[in-house]
C-alpha cells in the first residue's frame, strides 16, 4: 500500500515538475504579453495542483495534510483572480494583442507562398 | 524526485526572474513577478518535506496570502496612477 502511494507520488511529482517547466518556457518563448499569461495561468494552476497533491500522498494523515489542503485551495483561489485582474489592467491600459486572427492568416500566407 | 521537483522549480524561478528583468512593459514583469511567488509556496513546502520539519508549510501557506496581497496591491496601484494621469490630461485639454 505504501509502496503504491510513493509511486503514484512520484508520478504526481514529475508531472508536476513538467507542467511548471512548461510555464517556465512559455513565459519565455511567447512573443505576446496574453498569450504568456496564457501559458503561464494555465499550466500554474496545473503544476501547482500536481505538486501538492504528490506532497499529500506521501505526508499521511496528520495536520500537514490540512496545510496542504489549504494551501492548495488558496492557490486555486487566486491565481484566476490575479490573471483575470492583471488581464483587466492591461486591457484597460490599451496592450493589443499581437496574435490576432489577421495576423495569424498574414503569416499563414507568407508561410503558403514560400512553400 | 523530491530533489528533481525542487530543481525544476528551480529552473522555472529563474526563467521567471529573467522574464521580470527582460520583460518589455509592466504588465509581463508583474505576471513574471506572481509566477516566482507561486514557486516560491512551492518551493519551501517541497523543502519542508525534504528537510522533514512540519512548520515550513506554516511559511508556505503565509506566502501565499503575501503573495496575492501583494501582487492586488500593485495591481491597483497601477490602475489609480493610469486613472489619475488620465483625469490629469483631460484637464490639461480642457
Amino acid at each position: 500500500m505504501t509502496d503504491l502511494l510513493t509511486i503514484l507520488s512520484f508520478i504526481c511529482l514529475l508531472l508536476g515538475s513538467l507542467c511548471n517547466l512548461l510555464a517556465g518556457i512559455g513565459l519565455f518563448r511567447f512573443p505576446d504579453f496574453y498569450s504568456r499569461m496564457h501559458a503561464t495561468g494555465i499550466t500554474d494552476s496545473l503544476g501547482t495542483g500536481f505538486i501538492l497533491v504528490g506532497l499529500m500522498l506521501q505526508s499521511g494523515w496528520d495536520t500537514s495534510l490540512t496545510k496542504l489542503i489549504l494551501i492548495l485551495v488558496f492557490i486555486l483561489l487566486t491565481g484566476p483572480t490575479i490573471t483575470y485582474s492583471l488581464a483587466n489592467a492591461a486591457k484597460q491600459h490599451g496592450l493589443t494583442a499581437k496574435l490576432t486572427e489577421e495576423a495569424a492568416e498574414k503569416s499563414g500566407g507568407e508561410a503558403s507562398s514560400n512553400h | 524526485m523530491l530533489l528533481a521537483s525542487v530543481l525544476a522549480i528551480f529552473i522555472i524561478m529563474f526563467l521567471a526572474l529573467l522574464r521580470a528583468f527582460l520583460g518589455p512593459g509592466l504588465y509581463d514583469r508583474i505576471l513574471a513577478v506572481n509566477l516566482f511567488g507561486t514557486k516560491t509556496v512551492l518551493f519551501i513546502a517541497v523543502l519542508g518535506f525534504i528537510s522533514g520539519h512540519g512548520y515550513f508549510l506554516d511559511i508556505a501557506l503565509l506566502y501565499a496570502l503575501l503573495n496575492f496581497v501583494s501582487i492586488v496591491g500593485v495591481l491597483r496601484f497601477v490602475e489609480y496612477q493610469q486613472q489619475s494621469q488620465s483625469k490629469a490630461t483631460e484637464k490639461e485639454e480642457l
